[in-house]
C-alpha cells in the first residue's frame, strides 16, 4: 500500500485522493490537521495557479489554498 | 490569569440571584467562531452597530463591544465580537485575541455569561472543531448555526435539534444576514443568563488512548487556576497536545506545570503515541460521526455557482488578466464617473464663497472665511465623490469574496519578495487607507512578515492621495488621447498607483532580505465561496467612510486651514502696503483722458496686476512664506519652489491638505468660476509662472510632485497606528525616514533626469 502513496502535487486538477501521511514540520502539520486535513480525509485537487504554485484543494466541504512546498509533504492515496 | 470580575469564578450554572436583577452589572456575551462564519454580521444584528463585515477570513482583527438591543428582563447584555479563529491554538495576533478572551486573559473583559460559537452550517465539520473545543471549556455555550440559507441552497439539511442532542448545548439555526432566527437566539441568551436554561456542556469530544488520558489527568490536577474548575481536564488536554497553546501562554502557567508537560510528552513519545495528532484526529472522528447523523444531503454536491465562477477568476491565465483589468477599470472609473458630481460640488463651493464675499463687510474675518475656510476646506470636500466611489468598489471586492482570490493569484509574486499572498490583502485595503491595511496585518502569523507588510502598506496609494493626484493631473497633464481610447490623465493616474505597488514590492523584498530576514512564510488560506455583495453592507460602509471624510474636513482640516490662513496672511507689513497703495494711487491719478474702453480696460488690468503683485509680496513675507523659503534649498533640486514647499509642510499631517494649501496660496477663493469647467484650482495653477516667466506647473513638475506624494509618509494617523501596532517609536520613525528618503530620491531623479533629457 505504501508503494502507491504520492505527494499531493502529483495529482491532476480534478483528481481525488485520501490523505495518508503528513510529513510537514509540526507547526504547519498542526494547522492543517486542525483545519480537518487529518489522515483518512478525502481530498480533491481543485486547481493549480500559474506555474503550479500555489494550489487549491477541497476537503470536508470547503476550499483551501496552499503552496507547492507544503503540498509536496502531504502524501495521499489516489482514488481511482 | 486575571480575575474575571464579579461573575468570573462563580459557577456559571447557578449564578447568585443578586446578579440577575436590573441593577446587576452587564452580562457578557462573547461571539466567537471560525473566520468568515458571520460573527460580525450577528454582532451587528444584535447591537444595531455597523462593524465591518466582508467575505474573506480575517475582517475582524480586534475585539469590539456593543450593547444587545432589546435585551429582556432588566439585565444589560454586552456583546463582544471577536476575531475568527480555527482553534484554541493561536497562530496569529488576531487569533490570540479570541483565545485570550475565552481564557480570561484580557483584564478589561470579564468572564462570559454566555459564549456564542458561530458555526457555518454549510461547512459544518471544520466549524464544529472549534465549537467542540469551546464546549469542553465549560462556559455556558450556545452554538449559532449560521448560513442556514447557504446550506439549504447547497442541498444540505441540518437537523438542529439532533445537533443539540449530540453537542449537549443549545443550537440555534439562524441566517444572520437577514435576521432570521436572531430573536430566538436572543431568547436563548436571556434564558441562560436568567438561569432558566442550562448551557454548560458535559460531553467530551475526543477520546484519547488510555496512557494519554492518564497523563492528562495528572496535568489537570496540577493546573492552579483552571479556566472553569470543573473542566480542567479539557485545558490539560490542550496543554498536553498543543505546542502553540502552551507557547502562546507565556506567564500563565507555572514552570512546574511546564516541566510536567514536557515529561509527559516524553513518556508518550517513548510509548509511541503521537501526542500532537492524537487529540485532533480523535476529535475529527467524533465530529464526522456527529455530522453524518445530523445532516442530510438532499442533492449530491454538484458544482456550485462559486466553483464555476472560479474556473475563470482563478484560472492560470484569465485570472491574472481579469485581476489587472479589474484594478484598471476601478481606477479609471473613479476618475471618470466622479467628474460630474465633482464639478457640481465645485460650483457649490464657489457660489458659497462669492455670496459670503458679497454679504460680509471687507476685513480680516471675511478673508478668513472666504480664503481660508471656504476655499481651503472646499478644495478637499469636492473630492467626496471620488472617495465614495473608491470605497464602493473596494467594498464590492471585499464582500464578494474576491479578496482571497486576489491573494491566491498574487501569491507567486509575493513569494518572490519573501511574503505571502495573505500580505496582499492588507496591501489592497491600503488603497482605501493605510490604517485598515495596517490593522489587517494582524492576520499574518509571523512577526517579521507582519512588520514588513506594515512598513510597505503606506506605499500603496490611499484615498488621501486621490485629491493630490487629481489636481496635479488636471493642472499639469494635457488631456490627450493616447492609444485605443486611453487618455493621458487616466494613464498617469494608473501609473502612480502602479509605482506605489512596485515600490511596495521592491521594499518588501529589500526588508525581507536585510532587516527582517527570514524564510518565506507558508500560505494556508481558506477560499470562501463567492457571495452576492449585500447592498446594505457595502452602501453603509461607503456612507460611514463618507461621513468620516466630511467630519475630518470639518474638524482637523478646518483647523489646519484656519491656522494656515493665519500663517499665509500675517504678519502684515505696513511698508509693503504703503508702497503698493502709492503705486495704485499713481495709476488712478492719471486723468482719464478719453472715455475709450481700451484705456479703461488697460487701467483695470494694471490695477489687477498690482494687486496680484502685492499678494505675492505679502505671501512671500508671511510666516508660511518664510518657512517655505527656508526649506526651498532642500526641495529646489526636485523642481519645487517655496510655495509648493508650504504645501508639502502643511500636508504633513494629512495629504489632502495639499490641495487646500495650494488653494490658499494661489488665492483661489478670489477667482471667478473657470469658464471651461474642470477643477478650478487646476485652472489657476495652469496660469502660474516661474520668476523667469516660464509656466510653473509643467508636465515634468507635475510628475515629480506626484512621485513625491507616492512615497512620502504624510499622515499622522498612520504613524500613530504603526506606533500602536509595533509598540515602539522605532518602526514608525524608521518608516517616516525611509519613505521620505525615497520620495526625495525619486523626485530628484524624475526632475533632474527629465531636464537632462530636455523634457518639460
Ligand atoms: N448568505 C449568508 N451570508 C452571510 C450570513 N451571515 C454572514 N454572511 C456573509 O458572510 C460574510 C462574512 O461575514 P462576517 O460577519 O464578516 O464574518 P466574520 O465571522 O465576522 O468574519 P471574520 O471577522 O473575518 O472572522 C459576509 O459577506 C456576510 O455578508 C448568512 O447567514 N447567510
Ligand atoms: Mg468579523
Amino acid at each position: 500500500m505504501t508503494a502507491t502513496l504520492q505527494p499531493l502535487t502529483a495529482l491532476q486538477a480534478g483528481q481525488k485522493a485520501v490523505v495518508a501521511d503528513l510529513t510537514l514540520p509540526p507547526e504547519a502539520r498542526g494547522r492543517l490537521q486542525e483545519l480537518g486535513l487529518v489522515v483518512g480525509t478525502p481530498v480533491e485537487l481543485v486547481r493549480y495557479a500559474l506555474l503550479n504554485d500555489p494550489l487549491e484543494i477541497r476537503f470536508r466541504g470547503y476550499n483551501l489554498s496552499l503552496r507547492r512546498h507544503e503540498a509536496e509533504q502531504i502524501y495521499v492515496q489516489p482514488i481511482p | 490569569m486575571s480575575s474575571g470580575g464579579a461573575t468570573g469564578m462563580s459557577s456559571p450554572k447557578t449564578p447568585p440571584t443578586a446578579l440577575r436583577g436590573p441593577g446587576a452589572p452587564a452580562a457578557y456575551l462573547f461571539i466567537t467562531g471560525n473566520p468568515n462564519s458571520g460573527k460580525t454580521t450577528l454582532f451587528n444584528a444584535l447591537t444595531g452597530l455597523r462593524a465591518k463585515v466582508g467575505n474573506y477570513p480575517g475582517v475582524t482583527v480586534e475585539r469590539k463591544e456593543g450593547r444587545m438591543q432589546g435585551a429582556g428582563e432588566g439585565r444589560q447584555v454586552t456583546v463582544l465580537d471577536l476575531p475568527g479563529t480555527y482553534s484554541l491554538s493561536p497562530h496569529s495576533p488576531d487569533e490570540q485575541v479570541a483565545r485570550d478572551a475565552l481564557f480570561h486573559r484580557i483584564p478589561e473583559v470579564p468572564a462570559p455569561a454566555v459564549v456564542a460559537v458561530v458555526a457555518d452550517a454549510s461547512n459544518l465539520q471544520r466549524n464544529l472543531y472549534l465549537a467542540t473545543q469551546i464546549i469542553e471549556l465549560g462556559h455556558p455555550t450556545v452554538v449559532v448555526l449560521n448560513m442556514m440559507d447557504v446550506a439549504r441552497k447547497n442541498g444540505i439539511e441540518v437537523d438542529a435539534s439532533a445537533l443539540e442532542a449530540a453537542l449537549g448545548v443549545p443550537v440555534i439555526p439562524v441566517v444572520a444576514s437577514s435576521g432570521e432566527g436572531v430573536p430566538a437566539f436572543k431568547r436563548a441568551v436571556n434564558d441562560i443568563i436568567q438561569g432558566r436554561r442550562s448551557a454548560v456542556g458535559a460531553r467530551s469530544f475526543c477520546e484519547p488512548s488510555a496512557p494519554f488520558a492518564a497523563e492528562a489527568q495528572a496535568v489537570a490536577a496540577g493546573i492552579p487556576q483552571p479556566v472553569t474548575p470543573q473542566h480542567s481536564l479539557a485545558e490539560a488536554l490542550l496543554l498536553l497536545s498543543d505546542d502553540r497553546f502552551l507557547e502562546s501562554s507565556a506567564g500563565h502557567y507555572p514552570e512546574s506545570i511546564r516541566e510536567a508537560i514536557r515529561a509527559a510528552r516524553r513518556r508518550l513519545e517513548e510509548s509511541g503515541v503521537d501526542w500532537r495528532s492524537a487529540v485532533i484526529e480523535s476529535r475529527y472522528q467524533a465530529i464526522a460521526a456527529i455530522q453524518q447523523n445530523v445532516t442530510r444531503e438532499a442533492t449530491p454536491p454538484g458544482h456550485t455557482f462559486s466553483d464555476r465562477l472560479d474556473r475563470v477568476l482563478t484560472h492560470k491565465v484569465w485570472g491574472l488578466l481579469v485581476f489587472v483589468a479589474v484594478l484598471a477599470a476601478i481606477f479609471q472609473s473613479i476618475f471618470t464617473l466622479a467628474q460630474v458630481p465633482m464639478e457640481g460640488l465645485e460650483h457649490g463651493v464657489s457660489w458659497l464663497g462669492q455670496h459670503v464675499e458679497a454679504w460680509m463687510p471687507p476685513g480680516a474675518l471675511r478673508n478668513l472665511l472666504v480664503d481660508g475656510v471656504i476655499a481651503g476646506v472646499g478644495a478637499v470636500v469636492v473630492f467626496l465623490p471620488q472617495i465614495c466611489l473608491l470605497f464602493l468598489f473596494l467594498g464590492l471586492l471585499e464582500d464578494s469574496g474576491y479578496m482571497a482570490r486576489a491573494a491566491f493569484l498574487m501569491d507567486r509574486l509575493m513569494t518572490k519578495v519573501g511574503l505571502h499572498g495573505k500580505s496582499f490583502i492588507p496591501m489592497l485595503s491600503s488603497f482605501a487607507c493605510a490604517i485598515p491595511g495596517i490593522m489587517a496585518t494582524r492576520t499574518i502569523e509571523n512577526q517579521r512578515d507582519r512588520l514588513a507588510t506594515i512598513l510597505i502598506a503606506p506605499l500603496m496609494s490611499c484615498s488621501a492621495r486621490l485629491p493630490v493626484y487629481t489636481v496635479l493631473i488636471a493642472a499639469c497633464i494635457p488631456d490627450r488621447e493616447l492609444w485605443g481610447g486611453l487618455r493621458a490623465p487616466g494613464l498617469v493616474m494608473l501609473g502612480m498607483y502602479g509605482l506605489g505597488i512596485a515600490a511596495a514590492l521592491g521594499m518588501a523584498w529589500l526588508f525581507k532580505n536585510t532587516l527582517l530576514r527570514g524564510p518565506t512564510p507558508m500560505l494556508i488560506m481558506e477560499l470562501p465561496p463567492y457571495r452576492r455583495p449585500m447592498a446594505r453592507t457595502v452602501l453603509r460602509h461607503v456612507w460611514d467612510r463618507a461621513r468620516l471624510f466630511l467630519t475630518q474636513a470639518g474638524t482637523i482640516i478646518l483647523l489646519i486651514n484656519i491656522l494656515l490662513w493665519f500663517l499665509v496672511s500675517y504678519p502684515h507689513n505696513q511698508d509693503t502696503r504703503t508702497r503698493f497703495e502709492a503705486r495704485r494711487a499713481a495709476v488712478q491719478a492719471v486723468p482719464p483722458t478719453a472715455t475709450a474702453p481700451e484705456a479703461a480696460a488697460a487701467r483695470a488690468a494694471e490695477l489687477a496686476r498690482i494687486d496680484a503683485e502685492e499678494k505675492g509680496e505679502v505671501l512671500r513675507s508671511s510666516f508660511a512664506g518664510r518657512l517655505g523659503r527656508a526649506i526651498e534649498p532642500l526641495i529646489a533640486p526636485l523642481g519645487f519652489d517655496w510655495r509648493i514647499g508650504i504645501a508639502i509642510v502643511s500636508s504633513f499631517a494629512a495629504r489632502e491638505v495639499f490641495v487646500s494649501t495650494l488653494s490658499q496660496v494661489y488665492d483661489v477663493g478670489d477667482e471667478d468660476d473657470p469658464a471651461e469647467g474642470g477643477n478650478k484650482l487646476a485652472g489657476v495653477m495652469r496660469l502660474e509662472k516661474r520668476p523667469d516667466g516660464s509656466p510653473m506647473f509643467t508636465t515634468l513638475l507635475g510628475v515629480s510632485l506626484m512621485v513625491f506624494y507616492v512615497f512620502a509618509l504624510q499622515c499622522v494617523s498612520t504613524i500613530a497606528v504603526v506606533r500602536r501596532e509595533t509598540a515602539s517609536w522605532k518602526w514608525p520613525l524608521f518608516q517616516w525616514f525611509y519613505m521620505g528618503a525615497l520620495a526625495w530620491g525619486f523626485s530628484f531623479v524624475v526632475w533632474q533626469g527629465g531636464r537632462l533629457l530636455g523634457w518639460q
